[in-house]
């Protein structure tokens, strides 16, 4: 049990900076799930927490310890690795009691350790097996019995459910949930994947070339982003994004696409007071499009006439991509909607779900209320 | 009532029949590649065989008659050769002399490049590929061209001493010592290169999980490295044996003392000596060969071992 800080760290390979002036208090107990981009130096902030890379600058604190110069060993810490990393010429049960044997625990403890881990994880039956004979969620299985034996103050996890398939993914990460409140203990959790961040996630952190740019819980990330990069990364399917021009005063208040113009509702006027006549980007999620002809967006509804250019159907909503003006977005409507490719159709933004950028920093200059 | 759909039944007569034809076809493609195989293995056995039955065979019947002859009934076979030569010509003396030389030879190879490969492969340290390379390069060296120099620092260095079994010398030309030293050094370049690419292609992963587990680097050696490359070992042993076990060169530049000759050099002076009846070097080749094909038997099951599979995903 321990809470995990990053004091100020940054981590560079020769001249490539990965991780870059990074800040994170991770309280005690908590799953936080770092996301991000391929390369975008999560991977590299979890192994130096890790201790299998050496910190370039700051401190890492585990507890109110400081870890910097602790081997990887000594920081009381277990990680499941995306490929699994299970010692191939061991069995399943040599590869959970590995490190209990190394630590020189008595092999009576290692027994009962290895039997309660494996029966939480419901692979008793698997024990004498090598990982060659196992199944792809099986071995993912063995790896977390391995970290879970250890009994760590902080578990690691890199991208481990990306070697699953689709359907084994799904029933693992609420699996991974359940451990994590069954063991009571801090979880780091690695991923590109933002539904596993949004599904298992006690608070996320999203980080892009190195930086942190936002933490908040799933909701508050979706609610409120930061930033273009967070609005758009976070969502699924991402955020549309137009360059606008805001203009007009008071109520007349709008932002102008060049070629159609949606209306600022009154109680976001105040917020963009300073950006009366200049650039911004503004982002509207697809859920917050409607086809009004089976579910009207509410009072703050902006009419906008688009062509429809590719309908996807999900069976529960259907994914409409639109072009106003030429430029492209996607809507996600009720599946009832009788828009065909090709035809030109009304929807409605619902503008009180608006968010709008500053068009040079990306930062949020208006978004939803808290919730 | 329905009729029954006549291409139906068909297609259902049919498809046991075109399975039974795609099997046989199958074979088929496969009868000239095994006839390939099996012509190949005889041709390469023949000598061997040959050798071996000439072996058991008097010396007239040698020379008046093809070995297949000794075959017919009734079996006209002997173990005379094999008594002459290990007891008067001093071939069990060479036999055993050609273990003490190999033995070591081939475990400190071993164990050398091992340490090297993994250095090589997992540690860093400064001019780590530098040095490498130069390893590497030094594979391009011939053996001959070494013999002089090496010869020369072996008689500088040479240490007598009185050891049972081992012979006068502790170090330097007719030494036991001084040819395990050799041959390790000669070995070391091509061991340490199968090793090291061998070593380095073990995932990164196992290594980490590894530390994280609580070894160190000698207990990750030891541990994971080890009984993971077993294939490469072995096969590098076998390699290893082979070539200390038939070298001629060395053992005849280095070794002037008749009473440590291993058996290539024995053989050798054999054929100077008895070129003429030569049911003696039937037998004493027969007696070089017969640890060779023991060691391979017994180490060949790793080489077809894919004791990687299951690491990680595959």
């Amino acid at each position: 049990m321990a809470t995990v800080t990053y004091d100020h760290v940054t981590k560079r390979f020769d001249t490539v900076v990965a991780v870059n002036d990074f800040n994170l208090e991770i309280p005690d107990k908590e799953f936080l799930v770092l996301v991000g981009p391929s390369g975008c130096g999560k991977s590299t902030a979890l192994r130096l927490l890790a201790g299998l890379e050496e910190i370039t600058e700051g401190k890492v604190y585990i507890g109110d310890r400081l870890v910097n110069n602790v081997a990887a060993k000594d920081r009381d810490i277990a990680m499941v690795f995306q490929s699994y990393a299970l010692y191939p010429h061991m069995s399943v049960y040599d590869n959970m009691a590995f490190g209990l044997t190394l630590r020189k625990m008595p092999r009576e403890d290692i027994r009962q350790r290895v039997d309660e881990a494996a029966q939480i994880l419901g692979i008793e039956e698997l024990l004498k097996r090598k990982p060659r004979q196992l199944s792809g969620g099986q071995r993912q299985r063995v790896a977390l019995g391995r970290a879970i034996v250890r009994d760590p103050a902080v578990f690691l996890l890199d991208e481990p459910l990306s070697n699953l398939d689709a359907k084994l993914r799904v029933q693992t990460r609420a699996e991974l949930s359940k451990l994590h409140q069954r063991l009571g203990t801090t979880f780091i959790y690695v991923t590109h994947d933002q539904v596993e961040a949004m599904t298992m996630a006690t608070r996320i952190a999203v980080m892009k070339d190195g930086v942190l740019q936002q933490v908040g819980t799933p909701q508050e990330l979706y609610d409120r982003p930061g930033n273009v990069f967070v609005a758009g990364f976070i969502g699924s399917p991402a955020m549309n994004f137009f360059q606008a021009t805001l203009k007009g005063e008071g109520e007349e208040t709008h932002l102008d696409m060049e070629g159609f113009r949606v209306p600022v509702p009154a109680s976001r006027v105040s917020d963009l007071f300073s950006y009366r006549g200049k650039e911004v980007i503004f982002g509207i999620r697809p859920e917050n499009i409607c086809d009004p002809e089976c579910q009207p967006a509410g009072t703050n509804a902006a009419p906008v006439t688009a062509m429809v250019d590719v309908t996807e159907v999900m069976g529960s909503e259907v994914f409409l991509h639109l072009v106003a003006d030429g430029k492209p977005f996607l809507a996600r409507v009720d599946p009832r909607t009788s828009a065909r490719p090709g035809q030109e159709i009304r929807v409605e933004f619902d503008m009180a779900r608006m968010y709008v950028f500053d068009a040079e920093t990306e930062q949020a200059v208006s978004r939803g209320e808290k919730r | 009532m329905a009729r029954r759909n006549p291409s139906t039944a068909a297609v259902a007569a049919r498809s046991p029949l075109t399975v039974a034809l795609q099997t046989g076809r199958r074979l088929a493609a496969r009868v000239p590649l095994h006839l390939a195989l099996i012509g190949l293995m005889v041709l390469w056995s023949i000598p061997t065989i040959a050798l071996l039955v000439s072996s058991f065979r008097e010396a007239t019947a040698i020379a008046s008659s093809g070995w297949w002859n000794a075959i017919k009934e009734p079996l006209d076979i002997t173990v005379d050769n094999y008594q002459r030569v290990l007891e008067k010509q001093g071939m069990a003396r060479a036999f055993f002399n050609s273990i003490i030389i190999t033995v070591p030879s081939t475990v400190l190879v071993i164990l050398v490049a091992a340490w090297a490969a993994y250095a090589f492969a997992w540690m860093k340290f400064p001019a780590r590929n530098l040095l490498f390379l130069l390893m590497v390069a030094l594979l391009v060296v011939p053996v001959q061209m070494t013999l002089i120099p090496v010869l020369r620092l072996y008689t500088n260095l040479t240490i007598d001493a009185e050891l049972p079994i081992l012979g006068g010398r502790i170090f330097g030309t007719s030494s036991f010592v001084g040819m395990w030293v050799a041959h390790t050094a000669y070995g070391l370049p091509f061991a340490i290169y199968l090793l090291r690419n061998f070593f380095g292609s073990l995932p990164r992963d196992l290594f980490e999980s590894a530390y994280l587990d609580g070894a160190s680097d000698l207990g990750v050696f030891f541990r994971i490295v080890l009984p993971l490359s077993m294939p490469a070992i072995s096969a590098l042993a076998i390699f290893q044996f082979l070539w200390v076990w038939n070298d001629l060169l060395v053992a005849l530049i280095l070794l002037g003392d008749p009473d440590l000759a291993p058996m290539t050099l024995k053989i050798s002076n054999l054929v100077s000596s008895f070129g003429t009846n030569y049911q003696v070097l039937t037998s004493a080749a027969f007696i070089s060969m017969a640890l060779p094909l023991v060691i391979f038997f017994a180490l060949q099951r790793y080489f077809v071992q894919g004791i990687l599979a299951g690491a990680v995903k595959g």
